[in-house]
């Protein structure tokens, strides 16, 4: 049944190039633990990888309760937390994950540094992954505040002022970042909450397009 | 030999359908709980609501009027005291009638003798009509009678309770 479904679309749009373009390569035996088992440290980037899915979707499912309304937000969230099923789970898994998602990619980050996978000709993929690592502590840090309870409030007051010592432009960024110059309330978090749920998702995934399709073209690099 | 061969899975296959195997078990329940939450209203059972006091059973006309009362709601992590309305009136058997003013067709809200006839129920966004009773008149749009409060009487006191479809016509 299945078969014969995709065989009716092969048939048409000629799809088998695509996926195979994406799903069959070798894995070099350098970088397989079957072989070598020191290779696992080359897991790393597929688990920042598995768990930023865990965390996109389980924060597409928090959104269908959470509110970014200081009135709100942390009664919506103590809701979803106590009264809806699984709630408890879900925000569970972007909670941990959160954290699971940095030591994974500082992992990925440590193993890059230290085989020297960085050098030429992969510098701008190590840029990305920079920049990538980057997005994520913007995610953290924007996500925090979220549940609008005191260790989030104070978290973020701490947060913007270190923005503020920046030199010269440092009150502009804080501003920014606040949407008030003196108050931490209701503007702080509809701004972290659009940052955190559009804008730096869509700088993550873009990013991560690059990332992967740069690894692709230039293939892993070789054994040590 | 070789007939024996073709029964039996290859080393690829195998492979092929452990991992789909422990990949789908994986991913379903990395997404079950997500499932779970998303359709929690479907689980929620639905709160029975308490009477409240509206009118006393001696201002009751056959003549329907026009009551407002107001009910505690929680709507998810939101309270709010939520408006009702309701129609009320005695039947020629004496029977105490409250009924829902949302129309049964689009649920618009229907409003009494305001359209061309007398003694009915009236709805003004596709001409819905209920007669008196606020049984809907066949041929115009509501598929059902008004729905009625259910109600409770306490030393002369009119208490309402959620409306409900009443079912014929």
């Amino acid at each position: 049944m299945l078969q014969k479904l995709y065989d009716w679309v092969d048939e048409r749009l000629d799809i088998t190039p695509i996926w195979r373009d994406i799903a069959d390569h070798e894995v070099p035996e350098h970088v397989n633990p079957a072989h070598h088992f020191s290779a696992f440290v080359y897991c790393f980037g597929g688990l920042t990888f598995f768990v930023t899915v865990i965390q996109v979707l389980s924060g597409m499912f928090l959104t269908m309760y959470y509110v970014p309304d200081i009135e709100n937000a942390w009664n919506s969230v103590e809701y979803l937390q106590s009264q809806v099923a699984h709630g408890q789970i879900v925000r569970g898994m972007h909670h941990w994950g959160a954290s699971v998602v940095i030591v994974m990619i500082f992992l990925h980050t440590l193993r890059v540094f230290f085989q020297g996978a960085y050098k030429k000709p992969r510098e701008l993929n190590w840029v990305v992954g920079v920049l990538l690592f980057f997005v994520m502590l913007g995610l953290g840090f924007t996500g925090y505040l979220l549940p609008w309870d005191n260790k989030a409030f104070f978290a973020t007051q701490v947060g913007l002022e270190i923005a503020e010592s920046v030199p010269v432009i440092g009150t502009d960024i804080k501003t920014l970042l606040a949407g008030d110059p003196e108050i931490v309330g209701a503007q702080t978090l509809t701004r972290f909450f659009a940052i955190h749920v559009f804008f730096l998702p869509a700088a993550l995934f873009g990013l991560m397009a690059l990332h992967f399709i740069m690894i692709r073209r230039q293939g892993i690099s070789g054994p040590l | 030999m070789s007939e024996k061969k073709n029964n039996q899975v290859s080393r690829r296959q195998f492979l092929n359908y452990t991992l789909t195997g422990v990949g789908g078990f994986m991913g379903a329940a990395m997404i079950a709980p997500m499932v779970g939450m998303a359709v929690d209203p479907l689980l929620k059972a639905d709160s029975s609501g308490d009477f409240i006091y509206v009118m006393d059973v001696d201002e009751i006309t056959e003549e329907p009027q026009r009551k407002s009362f107001s009910i505690e709601q929680q709507d998810g992590w939101y309270e709010s005291e939520a408006e009702r309305t309701a129609w009320i009136f005695r039947d020629e058997n004496g029977d105490i009638l409250a009924l829902s003013p949302i129309c049964t067709h689009l649920g618009c809200v229907v409003d009494w003798e305001t359209g061309n006839q007398d003694n009915e129920f009236f709805c003004p966004c596709h001409n819905g009509r209920y007669d008196s009773k606020g049984v809907n008149i066949p041929g115009t749009p509501p598929t059902e009678p008004l729905h009625a409060y259910e109600y409770r009487v306490e030393d002369g006191r009119l208490y309402l309770g959620r409306a409900n479809p009443r079912g014929g016509a």
